[in-house]
């Protein structure tokens, strides 16, 4: 292990949120059992005031997932000179077979958290909380996620020895080397383009019906899903090196470099939220029929539709922005 | 308006303390005018009180409030209908210290979302008409008995309510501002508004302006009749 | 837009308890200022020492050749030069004589360190800034050895050889200076009992940074007996070593840390009975557990963030300004002599970031529980106060 003050930072935080966490699935569990909102009992008072609890401890995670997932990516990076080959975090998550494996846990995570606070503020609209059991055996099933993200996490980096060769983003992103990573890359860059023009206007277009409609949100939340993958792999692929301005440089993290202005926490932050908000209305679909909550979705999903057009127009803003101030001529390779 | 049937409250359930505070309780409140609930210490006059303003939950029984059920809703939601509905005058005034009758008036409704400058307005309006408008800026803790009273007063009409709730409001007060505390009520139900006392002092329960009197014995109404 | 006029209304309410209950309120800052100041001050030292070293080895040669027997560093013969230099890319070869010297007198370690200026000046050398404050035992008047004052060696047969300073380092990179004396061949030699064919180590100047692992190879591919090493593998080790020092100091402060968090839970949970009294009347008066715990949340982040910037302002000054007096010594380790020098103001985001998920996430996960108890208190409560 490497005595290093971002670990410590990364080690805590995640034991942290993640026994917080196992608290509230003890709660939770206690609350799938004994919930009768009919009651006026002592007991059900109580289960009701745990409720405020885990939905508190429920915000804290979704805010410690986020900063953990961005200092987790610095972290990878600020260590990087310490192995043999990495030049930056895609270089030393290669490390050891954990760091990936962290990275996309902390991603899952953060959208899973991020769902279950939509559920539970849709739940919270409606008086008799018809949602009390969904939501909390869907934090059941979140649990193990963090869990496993934690452990991950700590495989990782209490893995990490000095001095270990690995490949940095220039072999990792590179077109040359058979990964699906580079599979994706060696798209004709119209197409990667043109996929991710399409996906923007299909998500934004889906957005707007919904957002007009209050319709089609569970295809609005596949749009998005699919969106979430089309967006990172058009960041990876052809945004990121407008910034760069080097053709060949296709790395994911080094946009959240100072060099580049942190430009990549932005982009980055409106992916999420987009991905987020797009997957919230679809999950809240199927609850439309219960009578309690048939005036409260629409509106909410109104909402939420709202949010994914405007994190997908700031995205476009910002790449826009990018792609056309770039010094980088793509006319001549 | 407020309908309650077959109320039980039991504090402390299963253990060995259990203690029922009310059982069997059927009342019907309707709007406009004065009611006293009056009976010995310990009748349990503040535990309806409570049940009826929203601000406990009954063991069992039903509510309902202008024709909608509101026994099993959630504090969440209950909270919404008292700070909308209720307006609260407590045996000590309340007020909180270190800060300006102002802003012990304006507090009810900030959860309500309501723009500050707006709110401010109102709650000088509301102060100039108790004749403490000069005293808005004052901390609570150099008012006199009659002006924390006033503000106290001022706190609980600030959401507009339908419903004034008072418990024991002259159990600290000398007899001239008890008489000046019943002389705001009869204002204020003259204005439409619906008074529930909870008292055991006669100035409260015999003053002609309470239309009706319901008399509490042991966590059970005794009496719920008319007026004197 | 509703949204943020609650928010405002209840954050004015938050700021305004928080000044009435300032006595309470102000033991907690401070001490979570310096809880943050503490741990501040480790990560910024820390950082800045491996920025001055690497500054300061970007200047050392890309690569040197030790040689080793029986795994141990041992004196490389200087015909290994010639068969070194015949590499393809190698620019030039130099030998180099160092080493370390215990002084029994001031009980400091010193790098002995040959200087071409010297070699026509045998018995006259140059001293770094800690040594010229260290051995100057018949000096009692804080004033450091000067020039043409004599520092007695002790020689390989027990000997004695008187040196005269000539001079002192410059002030810049004391770091690595500090222990430093330089001395001429001849004197070392004397010194150390080193023959004239051998040499400490060999440094290379190479025409293609690039090519260096493939020189490398080939080094120890002609003679198996030699360890090349890099200049970037000394900035890795020198990382790790700073980063473990801070690490073990971060370990240290936990300590305190956990102490703090105590006193968080305690101020958070043992709410006076004014503080109960209150948050009673709140929810009575119409306010929800929702409202009370934005409440207490806003009332957290006003006490963190005065801390937390307060904490790394006073860090700031403490390790750019103040030299680091409360832990320069742990710190800068085994060597005795402790530099006064000034760290040039490096700090980055990602410290920031580090030191806020070091207290103040830890801070706040302590408060969860006790702000939710004191919201859920029954709003009738009032009704019987
Ligand atoms: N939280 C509580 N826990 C236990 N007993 C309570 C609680 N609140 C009230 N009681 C009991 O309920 C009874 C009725 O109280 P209360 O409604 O305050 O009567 P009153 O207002 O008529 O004096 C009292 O005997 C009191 O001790
Ligand atoms: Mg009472």
């Amino acid at each position: 292990m490497i005595f290093h003050p971002g670990i410590l930072a990364l080690l805590l935080g995640s034991a942290l949120t993640s026994s917080m966490l196992c608290y509230c699935a003890y709660e939770g569990v206690r609350i799938i059992w004994g919930w009768d909102i009919r009651s006026g009992s002592e007991r059900q008072l109580e289960l009701e005031r745990r409720t405020y609890l885990v939905s508190l401890v429920m915000s804290y995670v979704l805010g410690f997932q986020l900063l953990s997932l961005f200092l987790f990516i610095y972290t990878a990076d600020t260590l990087s000179p310490l192995f043999i080959g990495a030049m930056c975090a895609a270089g030393s998550l290669k490390v050891n077979g954990f760091g990936y494996p962290a990275l996309i846990l902390k991603i899952v995570t953060c959208l899973l958290a991020g769902l279950w606070l939509i559920v539970n503020f849709t739940d919270n609209k409606a008086p008799d909380y018809p949602l009390i059991r969904i939501k909390y055996w869907l934090l059941l099933c979140i649990t193990p996620f963090l869990i496993a993200e934690a452990s991950v996490q700590a495989g990782y980096l209490l893995g990490l020895k000095p001095n270990i060769i690995t490949s940095c983003c220039g072999t990792l992103f590179s077109t040359d080397v058979n990964t699906v990573i580079s599979d994706l890359l060696a798209l004709p860059r119209l197409l990667s383009q043109g996929a991710f023009l399409a996906s923007t206007l299909i998500t934004m277009a889906l957005g707007l019906y919904v957002y007009l409609k209050t319709k089609g949100a569970c295809l609005f939340s596949i749009v998005s899903l699919f969106h979430l993958f089309i967006s990172v792999t058009a960041l990876i692929s052809f945004i990121s090196i407008y910034f760069y301005e080097l053709p060949t440089h296709h790395c994911p993290f080094c946009i959240l470099h100072s060099e580049y202005g942190y430009v990549g926490y932005p982009l980055y932050l409106v992916i999420l939220v987009s991905a987020l908000s797009g997957l919230g209305t679809g999950i809240i679909s199927p609850f439309r029929k219960i009578a309690s909550l048939h005036d409260v979705i629409p509106h909410i999903q109104k909402r939420l539709a709202l949010i994914s057009i405007l994190a997908n127009s700031v995205f476009i803003l910002i790449a826009g922005y990018g792609i056309l101030f770039s010094n980088l001529s793509l006319a001549a390779y | 308006m407020i309908h309650l049937q077959d109320i039980r409250k039991v504090f402390n359930a299963g253990k060995p303390n259990e203690f029922v505070a009310i059982e069997g309780v059927n009342l019907a409140i309707d709007s406009h005018g004065a009611i006293a609930l009056k009976g010995p210490s310990g009748s349990g006059k503040t535990t309806l009180l409570s049940i009826l303003g929203c601000m406990a939950r009954p063991t069992s029984g039903r509510i309902t409030l202008q024709e909608r059920e509101i026994t099993s809703l959630p504090e969440r939601f209950l909270t919404e209908i008292r700070r909308e509905t209720f307006g609260f005058i407590f045996q000590q005034f309340n007020l909180i210290k270190g800060i300006t009758v102002l802003e012990n008036v304006m507090l009810p409704a900030y959860p309500n979302a309501e723009n500050h400058a707006s709110l401010k307005k109102r709650a000088m309006d509301l102060l100039d008409l108790l004749n403490i408008g000069g005293k808005a800026l004052a901390k609570v803790e150099w008012l006199s008995g009659g002006e924390a009273q006033r503000t106290a007063i001022a706190r609980a009409l600030i959401n507009n309510p339908t419903i004034i709730i008072a418990d024991e409001p002259t159990a600290h007060l000398d007899t001239h501002l008890s008489a000046e505390f019943m002389e705001i009520m009869r204002q204020l139900k003259q204005e439409g508004k619906t008074i529930l006392l909870a008292s055991h002092d006669p100035i409260v329960y015999e003053s002609k302006v309470i239309d009706r009197i319901v008399e509490m014995r042991d966590g059970k109404v005794v009496s719920a009749g008319g007026g004197p | 837009m509703k949204a943020l006029e609650k928010q405002r209304n209840i954050l004015d309410f938050t700021l305004s308890s928080l000044g009435r209950r300032k006595g309470k309120n102000i033991a907690l800052v401070m001490v979570y200022t310096f809880v943050i100041f503490l741990l501040a001050s480790v990560l910024f030292f820390t950082h800045s020492l491996k920025k001055e070293a690497a500054l300061i080895l970007q200047d050392a040669p890309a690569m040197t050749v030790q040689r080793l027997v029986a795994g141990r560093q041992d004196m490389i013969p200087m015909h290994y030069i010639d068969s070194i230099r015949q590499i393809k890319g190698v620019q030039s070869v130099v030998p180099r004589l160092w080493g370390y010297y215990y002084d029994a007198l001031s009980g400091a370690n010193y790098t002995l360190m040959v200087n071409a200026d010297l070699n026509d000046r045998a018995g006259e050398i140059i001293i770094g800034n800690g040594v010229s404050w260290r051995s100057a035992p018949g000096k009692r008047n804080n004033q450091g050895l000067q020039k043409n004052d004599i520092i007695p060696f002790k020689t390989y047969d027990g000997t004695v050889l008187g040196l005269k300073v000539k001079g002192l380092l410059p002030f810049a990179s004391e770091l690595v200076t500090a222990d430093l004396i330089l001395v001429s061949e001849t004197d070392f030699r004397k010194i150390f009992a080193i023959a004239n064919d051998q040499a400490t180590d060999l440094v290379l100047q190479v025409r293609n940074a690039k090519e260096l692992p493939t020189i490398a190879a080939k080094i120890t591919q002609i003679h198996p007996d030699t360890r090349p090493i890099l200049r970037q593998e000394i900035l890795r080790t020198y990382d790790a070593v700073f980063d473990w020092r801070g690490g073990v100091i971060l370990m240290v402060l936990a300590g305190v840390f956990f102490a703090f968090i105590i006193l968080a839970w305690d101020k958070a949970t043992g709410l006076s009975a004014e503080e109960k009294r209150e948050i009673g009347i709140l929810k009575a008066i119409g306010w929800e557990t929702s409202d009370i715990l934005l409440m207490k949340f806003w009332e957290g982040a006003a006490v963190s963030l005065m801390a937390f910037f307060m904490g790394i302002f006073l860090a700031y000054l403490h390790v750019f300004l103040a030299s680091s007096i409360l832990f320069a010594p742990v710190l800068k380790g085994w060597s005795v002599l402790y530099p006064h020098f000034r760290l040039t103001p490096y700090i980055n985001a990602y410290q920031i970031a580090t030191l806020f998920f070091l207290t103040v996430i830890p801070y706040t996960v302590a408060t969860i529980v006790p702000s939710w108890r004191s919201a859920t208190i029954d709003p009738d409560s009032v009704m019987r106060m």
